[in-house]
């Protein structure tokens, strides 16, 4: 049978299927084994209690969703007090997931973070209804560097940079987040979209803008790990678009370690562990001895073939 | 209809009528259930039936199941839709859903036919609750609404609770599930715009009587803004304990997203809550306008 461990940095974790933030939360447990999943992604967390955007959150469209939720929370001392027990009743690695208009909060979020209980930091620089420099760091590189070298300096953990789609060049603000020491990079959030009700002539969320989040967007994802993959040393973990165990290998194939799922645990709450066991069966239907086999392998360093013949050959 | 997982060629974690529960710790799943009828009650609403797997039907009055809907147009329905349950058979392990035929989801739920499958998650969120020292509650809803309250007279019946049902429709043909609540013994009072008895003037008669006759020891309403604030100003003035189920647009259903946000009041301070998962049934008293 396949041994289907990762490993992102130090972070070791059972497989590679791991909840996407603010996708998911302990309460999946009422449906799900948590036990099974490779990580445990709590939502995002800012440092004061936030109450989110207006309602409507979500609308649909023809090809996905757009959501905005606006990080509602109840601030830190109470994520610390209340919802990392919660987490802490399940076994996989705990990846707490912050965000801050500035660098020197967010400096200030991983610190007081970095306590027992929490396996990893995951800075969420891209929160697409967030402008560059009050909190979505992720559309420049400068940007980038100068907030991941701040939250460095201030912990120990593991630390993950989630990076945004929207950015023009999403290699160089790759390449800006590993020189400022994160161990991880994380791609992608989602992307800044609206949709305009033609009833009423008003946009269909609150919030005016929300983030696309769609199956369709995952050739767009697959192609930006890929190109940073190909650039950085750090692992990366692909987010967008997975909704089956196949999207799970081509991520692999382009160069990630690991994938975050959140659209799929909506329409179908069982999901993720579906996925897991469709993952290994896909394996050992393939004669595949560790999954890890599958980081990078893809074959495309022969392109001279005949495009017919490339698009219809076996593995 | 495209449904990931069991669209897999390897696993498929739903679990399915006649096969053994695959999580059967869980007090919730994602089920693909049998439809057995899908009928016009009117020119608006359909009953659905399924046949589920047992742990579906541990199911209680006001809480709620999130649907996947088949397409009515070819195009994609991405998100679930909820639907509280209507009827909970559990020697025939049958559930019923009385659905509204609005958008593109409830569309294509409509086209569901006889030995179609039908994947549901669920059960979901708080439903009502009956105090033991209630012998007499009142039951207000207003179109669809009464399909939430529905198996709570269902409840009541079984814990020996005496309803009277005040049922608010926009005419006399479109008052539903009288049948229902008259077979489990409800006084029922219909109530309609046509001839305006659904007023709130008359409604609130009607209740300020039942209060007075020591028929009112607590009030349950759904899917009315104005029955609710009725409700909740009559409940306050002669202290009636209320619960109100309520809806919002959801994503997740399990408590993940923070997509069904509503705003409460409680001790003077505005807060948010999750209607699937604080909810769908919440304090009348703590409700706020919308
Ligand atoms: C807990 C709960 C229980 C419900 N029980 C019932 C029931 O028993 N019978 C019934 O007919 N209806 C019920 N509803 C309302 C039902 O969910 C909506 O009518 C349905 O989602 C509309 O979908 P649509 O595709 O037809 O409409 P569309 O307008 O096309 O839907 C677009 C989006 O908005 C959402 N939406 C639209 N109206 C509502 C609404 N009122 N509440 C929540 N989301 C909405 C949809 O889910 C979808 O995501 C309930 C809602 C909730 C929250
Ligand atoms: C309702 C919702 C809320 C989200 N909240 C967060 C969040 O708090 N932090 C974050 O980093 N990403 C958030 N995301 C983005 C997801 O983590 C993920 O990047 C995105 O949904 C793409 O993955 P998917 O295609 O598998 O859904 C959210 C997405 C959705 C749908
Ligand atoms: S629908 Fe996701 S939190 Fe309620």
């Amino acid at each position: 049978m396949v041994d289907l461990s990762v490993k992102i940095g130090d972070v070791e974790m059972a497989n590679p299927v791991t909840p996407a933030s603010g996708a998911f939360s302990w309460e999946y447990a009422d449906v799900i084994d948590l036990n099974r999943l490779g990580g445990l992604v709590a939502k995002t967390i800012c440092k004061e209690p936030r109450l989110g955007n207006p309602t409507p959150r979500m609308a649909e469209t023809e090809a996905g969703i757009i959501q905005s939720i606006g990080l509602p929370g109840k601030g830190i001392e109470y994520f610390i007090d209340h919802i990392v027990p919660e987490y802490k009743k399940f076994t996989p690695p705990l990846i707490v997931s912050v965000s801050s208009e500035s660098t020197e909060e967010f400096a200030e979020l991983a610190r007081d973070l970095s306590i027992p209980g929490v396996d990893v930091i995951e800075c969420n620089i891209s929160c697409p209804t967030r402008n560059t420099t009050g909190g979505n760091f992720a559309m420049q590189s400068e940007h980038t560097k100068e907030v991941v070298s701040a939250i460095r300096a201030a912990t120990d953990k593991p630390l993950w940079a989630k990076l945004s789609p929207n950015a023009g060049d999403i290699v160089s603000i790759a390449m800006a987040a590993e020189e400022a020491g994160a161990d991880c990079l994380v791609i992608a959030n989602t992307f800044l979209s609206l949709k305009i009700r033609t009833d009423n002539f008003r946009p269909a969320l609150g919030n005016k803008f929300g983030g696309l989040v769609s199956p369709a967007l995952k050739p767009i994802v697959l192609r930006m790990v890929y190109q940073v993959a190909k650039q950085v040393s750090i692992p990366v973990i692909g987010i967008g678009g997975v909704t089956k165990a196949e999207d799970v290998v081509e991520y692999m194939l382009a160069g990630a370690s690991a994938v975050g799922i959140g659209y799929a645990g909506f329409r179908n709450p069982t999901a993720l562990t579906a996925i897991i066991d469709d993952l290994e069966a896909w394996c050992d239907d393939r004669g595949i001895k560790k999954v890890t086999e599958l980081i990078g392998a893809i074959k495309d360093d022969d392109m001279e073939m005949d495009t017919l013949t490339a698009a219809s050959s076996g593995v | 209809m495209t449904d990931f997982v069991s669209a897999s060629k390897y696993a498929a974690s739903p679990d399915r009528v006649g096969e053994p529960d695959r999580h059967p710790d869980r007090p919730a799943g994602e089920f693909i259930c049998n439809v057995l009828s899908n009928e016009w009650v009117n020119g608006e609403y359909k009953l659905l039936a399924l046949e589920t797997p047992p742990r579906a039907l541990n199911a209680r009055a006001g809480q709620f199941f999130h649907l996947l809907c088949p397409t009515p147009d070819g195009a994609e329905v991405w998100m679930r839709r909820p639907m509280s349950v209507y009827r909970i058979d559990k020697d025939a392990g049958h559930l019923q859903f009385l659905y509204k035929c609005e958008g593109r989801g409830t569309q294509g739920m409509a086209l569901l036919e006889p030995g179609d499958e039908f994947n549901i998650a669920g059960p979901f969120g708080i439903g009502f609750h009956l105090d033991p020292a209630w012998k007499n509650i009142v039951v207000l809803g207003r179109g669809v609404g009464l399909a939430t309250l529905a198996p709570l007279a269902q409840m009541a019946a079984e814990n020996g609770v005496h309803v009277t049902a005040i049922l608010s429709a926009r005419s006399a043909e479109l008052v539903m599930s009288r049948d229902m609540f008259d077979e489990l013994g409800a006084d029922v009072i219909a109530v309609n715009d046509t001839d305006h008895s659904s007023d709130v003037d008359n409604v609130e008669a009607i209740l300020e009587k039942l209060i007075a006759d020591g028929r009112a020891d607590a009030f349950f309403t759904c899917g009315s803004n104005r029955l609710l604030d009725l409700m909740k100003r009559l409940g306050k003035a002669h202290g009636v304990p209320g619960q109100v189920a309520m809806e919002q647009i959801m994503a997740c259903g399990l408590g993940a997203c923070y997509i069904c946000v509503r705003t409460f009041e409680v001790n003077g301070e505005k807060i948010l809550r999750r209607v699937c998962r604080e909810g769908p049934v919440f304090d009348i008293q703590e409700t706020v306008g919308w």
